[in-house]
């Protein structure tokens, strides 16, 4: 027998099995079901949004990097312009991510486990790079660090260039992508609260320890969760990046800006095969992000019913 | 170890969670700190653990100024009232924390830490369950579990925060007998705060009642309960019937009827205005004016289930009153509602204060 419910009720309507008419289970469901033609267009609807959307512009995406062949493909995605916006996008994730992770975890510490004056202000400057459009937080590092800019003059006289260079792409990747991990740390920390991280201490234990043997262990995987997406960010910046970097062919191309350059030369298989890379990045990301989804809801789910599970006989 | 603090005081924002608080627990007591929500009694012993920083006052542990000590370096055992137990390790893994912890020179040899941890768990009779996650465990377990893990440190000082509170009654009364006996065996000097008043008077060796972040009465459990210091504690410990009177010449005299007083018992109030607590077993029911000093009542309801009967009775001037007797006393009174009965208060045994 099938007991999947919706499996029963194709079977139902497709004459595979047949139910007494007064089955208590028929009746129910038939009370809470909404007309057949209702349902069919509420599914349609939703269909025809996540083809067009969503799935349309996704195999699009292939189809167009493949269209003159295979050969011309792997030809687009391996020469030595493609292959360095691909190391300058690598490295630049390289060192934003640990980066970030670092500072997340720093920051999220420090606002869930302890009081201190101008804590409501650093809760919203974390998530000012989500409010700011990415296109301004360029700018803003053009400002400070180009030419005519603030630290302009002392840079120059150094010899250090940040604008048009690596290091402006990744101090803009960098803070473009800054709450991605505290933004999934804070609510969990919050929810497991410091009672353990206090028995630690009564235990003889220091601040490393307990945090690597205690808070860490806790917040693993919403830590890595956040990693994952920050990482998927930083790989895909485009707005920031774009105004800092310069779009010096081989030097200062990541991913997307090399995407944009291969298209504006009319160069579609080629832009399309290189954007391929990029979307083979986005579902990898979305695998790892529901596996690490539900691994992060069931931890935090037998943390707090901590309390009330089953007794074991004595 | 001997713990005292001098002055305590601290104030989370507007609230006033200890208001000048002095105590001296002496080595090997057990000593519990009793008082309702909010009256500052886990605050108290978060600040003798190193949890929370005190606003002014000092902490001494074994005759040796520790106010500035962190948790971790003044050695003492703390449970929490949730257990706070690692729920990412093993029960094991628990008690083990605190030796595996310790500074290199000073850490046992791995078969040594196995030994100990086993050791611990055969005391608080969890043998069985170094494997398990404390997720699998009961409530009254996982409790027997963060008291091992406390004592793995060999600490010379043992806090418990509501150590049984979240425990039904029997598992509560089972591990209260066992704290007792740990305690007579390890002669570990001890602290646990409860807002249950018999838990205190039946596990402490001595306690300390707090009101409103400060202590009202610190005593033998017997003296606490005997002698009540304040209204609020005589109370807090039991039900009590509240009656005015007056005080003259060693007696006190409630509409009428007097009643000796202790000596040192409010005497000294002469002539003024009092309030006087009398317990309801310490009430004596009559169906006739005796000769002693009475005052009549009537009866609304007797309640004859448990051990001891109770009843309750409107005094002439209309004030609600309880009193507390045998089944013997009841059948041989014959004591019925809507009866009209005499009180007499047993000499010598009413609390009397000042208004």
């Amino acid at each position: 027998m099938p007991t999947d419910e919706w499996e029963l009720n194709r079977m139902l309507h497709a004459g595979l099995v047949t139910v007494p008419r007064d089955d208590a289970l028929v009746r129910m469901r038939r009370a809470a079901s909404e007309p057949v033609w209702a349902q069919a267009l509420i599914v349609g609807i939703a269909v025809t949004f996540l083809g067009v959307f969503l799935i349309l512009p996704l195999l699009t995406v292939f189809a167009e990097g493949l269209r003159q062949g295979v050969r011309v493909y792997l030809a687009a995605v391996t020469n030595a312009e493609a292959g360095s916006a691909i190391r300058l996008t690598l490295l630049t994730a390289g060192i934003a991510v640990p980066l970030n992770l670092v500072f997340g975890l720093a920051a999220s510490w420090a606002i869930t486990r302890f009081e201190f004056r101008g804590k409501n202000l650093l809760t919203t400057l974390i998530d000012l790079p989500f409010a700011v459009s990415p296109v301004i937080s360029g700018m803003i590092y053009v400002l400070l660090f180009g030419a005519q800019g603030l630290l302009g003059r002392t840079l120059a006289a150094h010899d250090i260039r940040i604008i048009f260079a690596v290091p402006g792409i990744i101090l803009a990747t960098t803070f473009v992508t800054f709450p991605f991990v505290a933004r999934e740390l804070i609510p969990v920390m919050e929810s497991v609260g410091s009672e353990e991280e206090l028995a630690a201490l009564t235990l003889g234990a220091d601040g490393w320890q307990t945090f690597f043997r205690v808070t860490l262990p806790k917040v693993k995987w919403a830590l890595l969760y956040g990693v994952v997406i920050c990482n998927a960010r930083a790989m895909g910046e485009f707005g920031a990046v774009s105004v800092v970097s310069g779009h010096i062919r081989g030097l200062t191309n990541t991913l997307p800006l090399y995407v944009e350059i291969l298209y504006n030369d009319y160069d579609f298989a080629a832009s399309f095969a290189v954007a391929s890379l990029l979307t083979s990045l986005a579902l990898v990301t979305l695998v790892a992000k529901r596996i690490l989804g539900g691994k992060v809801e069931p931890a935090e789910m037998a943390l707090r019913e901590g309390t009330q599970t089953k007794r074991e006989a004595a | 170890m001997s713990i005292e603090v001098r002055n305590l005081r601290k104030s989370f924002g507007d609230f006033v969670a200890l208001g000048d608080v002095s105590l001296r627990i002496e080595k090997g007591e057990l000593m519990a700190l009793l008082g309702p929500s909010g009256s500052g009694k886990t605050t108290l012993l978060r600040i003798i653990a190193g949890l929370e920083i005190p606003d002014c006052g000092s902490v001494h542990l074994g005759g040796e100024e520790a106010t500035g000590w962190s948790a971790r370096e003044r050695g003492v055992g703390f449970v929490f009232q949730h257990y706070a137990l690692f729920r990412h390790l093993t029960v094991f893994e628990n008690v083990a924390f605190g030796l595996r912890v310790r500074p290199r020179r000073s850490r046992p040899h791995k078969e040594e830490i196995r030994a100990r941890v086993h050791e611990l768990l055969e005391l608080v009779q969890l043998g069985w369950a170094g494997p398990r996650y404390p997720a699998q465990l009961s409530g009254g377990q996982r409790q027997r579990v963060a008291l091992a893990r406390a004592l793995a440190v060999e600490p010379q000082v043992l806090l418990l925060d509501e150590p049984f509170g979240a425990l039904d009654a029997k598992v509560r009364e089972e591990l209260r007998r066992w704290l007792r006996r740990l305690h007579d065996e390890l002669h570990l000097t001890g602290v646990f705060v409860t807002h249950d008043q018999e838990e205190a008077l039946e596990v402490a060796t001595r306690v300390a009642v707090l009101n409103n972040g400060k202590i009202e009465q610190v005593g033998a459990p017997e003296e606490i309960y005997d002698r009540p210091a304040t209204p609020f504690v005589s109370g807090f410990l039991g039900n009590v019937n509240l009656f005015h009177g007056r005080i003259h010449d060693g007696r006190v005299y409630i509409h009428g009827t007097s009643v000796a007083v202790e000596d040192g018992n409010g005497v000294h109030i002469e002539g003024e205005r009092a309030m006087i607590h009398i317990r309801p077993h310490l009430l004596e029911i009559n169906t006739a004016p005796s000769t002693k000093g009475a005052f009549p009542a009537t009866i609304r309801h007797i309640n004859s289930a448990g051990t001891r009967v109770k009843i309750e009775l409107t005094s002439e001037w209309g004030d609600p009153v309880r009193v507390e007797m045998d089944h013997e006393r009841l059948r041989s009174l014959g004591l019925k509602p809507d009866a009209k009965v005499y009180l007499s208060p047993c000499e010598k045994r009413a609390f009397v204060y000042q208004i």
